[in-house]
């Protein structure tokens, strides 16, 4: 299905950064000494593993180079063949994994200074999530800081799997920095791997950990709701992206049904859970983690009892659907509409202040 | 509606309670402070039995990592799932507007009132010289 909704907002692409070369003259000169001197690689990571089918959809693969690191065929594939107004980019490069939080820190500068000169600039129609070291808070308010000022940043980028859960404290002052400054915070599927990214241990297969990232998003759910995040920010905008949503009901109900019984564990969640992600976290629609059936999607949407929650996406490069079936089945239009205009330009406050 | 003798108030002393059935109902009454109030004994959850909760303050907050105890002893916890109720109102505290359990107007009166009626005391016998507690069912 074609559904080119006019003023359609993709809220996760996946701009490539094709080498560390790339990043070099955004490095201020010590830096750069370093890469080379010290022959530091590609940050690559295990989460999209280059020759995995879903790291590139088929008729996406570049001839060479890395899927997604051409400004010319991200505008064709990504923009021009489903009408998109906006797009937002969140680049995954391998920061987050650093365990020099200077390094990471000059690495994120680096990539959101290439962000901002290789693509915003050369690109009206993206917009961008601003890269930080999440190893430690205070070094990520200082990227927030430096990039806020620029109103293509529309986001704050997180991994789904870090260091700590992301509800604790000592993430706060992230929260506060994008809170402030109209920011939502975007956490997205993969993981630092300082600790395996699943629950219960290293798992032997990129399948593993990639399905299971969904524990991973349950987990960070939870734990943004009971450490009171959204009651100390109230005003944040929390998007999980490339998480799935078909657990979200299920789980849900499971953390309101504990939640009745044992607030008094969290006395500042003075609401059900669930009313709290209607106001305050959002999910990105790709990969539709549902069946191929209007009916069970029917019912599923209603059992989300909200039209608000899910943001259009392609997940670009990433092979999640064929052709332009980027929409689940059982989807009216009214809701297409929603999912792929209204609910975006609502959950980022920055879209409505640069587009008409 | 009519009231019924159901104690002694020497039976209740504060912080006490009684289960009691009135015209069928099982009715849990307490006392907190001296001042009585009556549920009906059955979670609006799965009918658990709200008089074998424990009895807590309300667990409050101004803050993340700010915790508040108040209204000590006013909030009943339902033994089988926790759900929270105010004794007082018969209110859940998950969902104060829907999830409920009913509460039924629990007076004081000495034993001359209820000898004279319109009260109905069906398995207390009642002295004039002691105070009743009565409940309108």
């Amino acid at each position: 299905m074609a559904a080119v909704v006019p003023g359609t907002i993709d809220c996760d692409i996946h701009p490539a950064v094709p080498s560390i070369q790339a990043l070099l003259p955004y490095m201020d000169d010590h830096w750069r000494d370093m890469v080379i001197t010290r022959g530091v690689d590609e940050l690559n990571t295990i989460s999209y593993p280059a020759n995995s089918p879903l790291s590139c959809r088929p008729d996406w693969r570049p001839a060479q180079g890395r899927p997604g690191s051409e400004l010319a065929q991200v505008q064709a594939q990504a923009l021009d063949r489903f009408g998109t107004s906006i797009a937002i980019a969140n680049c995954l490069y391998g920061v987050q994994l650093l365990f020099s939080e200077d390094m990471a820190a000059a690495f994120a500068r680096a990539v959101n200074a290439w962000l901002a000169a290789e693509w915003l600039d050369k690109e009206p129609r993206l917009r961008a999530s601003i890269v930080v070291p999440a190893q430690r808070a205070e070094r990520a308010v200082d990227e927030i800081e430096r990039w806020a000022g620029d109103p293509r940043f529309v986001q704050v980028l997180l991994l789904v799997s870090g260091d700590t859960p992301l509800g604790k404290r000592s993430m706060w002052p992230i929260y506060a920095a994008a809170e402030r400054h109209g920011l939502a915070i975007g956490i997205h599927a993969g993981s630092n791997y300082h600790n395996p990214p699943t629950p219960v241990g290293w798992a032997s297969t990129h399948t593993e950990d990639y399905v299971n990232h969904a524990q991973s998003f349950q987990s960070q759910l939870s734990s943004l709701i009971c450490e009171g995040v959204f009651n100390r920010f109230p005003a944040l905008k929390v998007v999980l992206l490339e998480s799935g949503f078909t657990w979200l009901p299920a789980h849900l109900w499971r953390l309101t049904k504990f939640w009745r019984g044992v607030r008094m564990e969290i006395p500042w969640v003075d609401r059900a859970p669930a009313d709290i992600v209607r106001t305050n976290v959002r999910l990105s629609l790709q990969p539709v983690d549902g069946p191929p059936d209007a009916a069970a999607m029917a019912q599923l949407f209603e059992h989300m009892q909200s039209d608000e929650l899910l943001l259009f996406s392609t997940d670009y490069p990433h092979w999640q659907f064929d052709g332009t079936d980027m929409l689940p089945a059982g989807m009216s239009d009214q809701l297409a509409r929603k999912i792929m205009v209204d609910n975006p330009r609502a959950t980022y406050a920055r879209l409505t202040e640069t587009v008409a | 509606m009519s009231w019924h003798v159901v104690a002694s108030v020497a039976e209740i002393p504060p912080g006490g309670r009684k289960l009691v059935t009135v015209r069928g109902r099982p009715i849990a009454v307490f006392n907190i402070g001296g001042e009585f109030f009556g549920l009906l004994n059955r979670c609006p959850h799965q009918g658990g039995d709200l008089c074998a909760g424990v009895q807590t303050g309300l667990v409050g907050s101004t803050a993340p990592g700010e915790y508040t105890y108040t209204r000590k002893g006013e909030i009943l916890r339902c033994p089988w799932h926790g759900w929270e109720f105010d004794v007082r109102t018969g209110q859940s505290y998950c969902d104060p507007d829907k999830i409920r359990t009913k509460a039924y107007p629990v007076e004081v009166e000495p034993g001359t009132a209820v000898v004279k009626g319109p009260y109905v005391a069906e398995t207390i016998a009642v002295k004039v010289e002691e105070d009743y507690v009565v409940v309108d069912v």
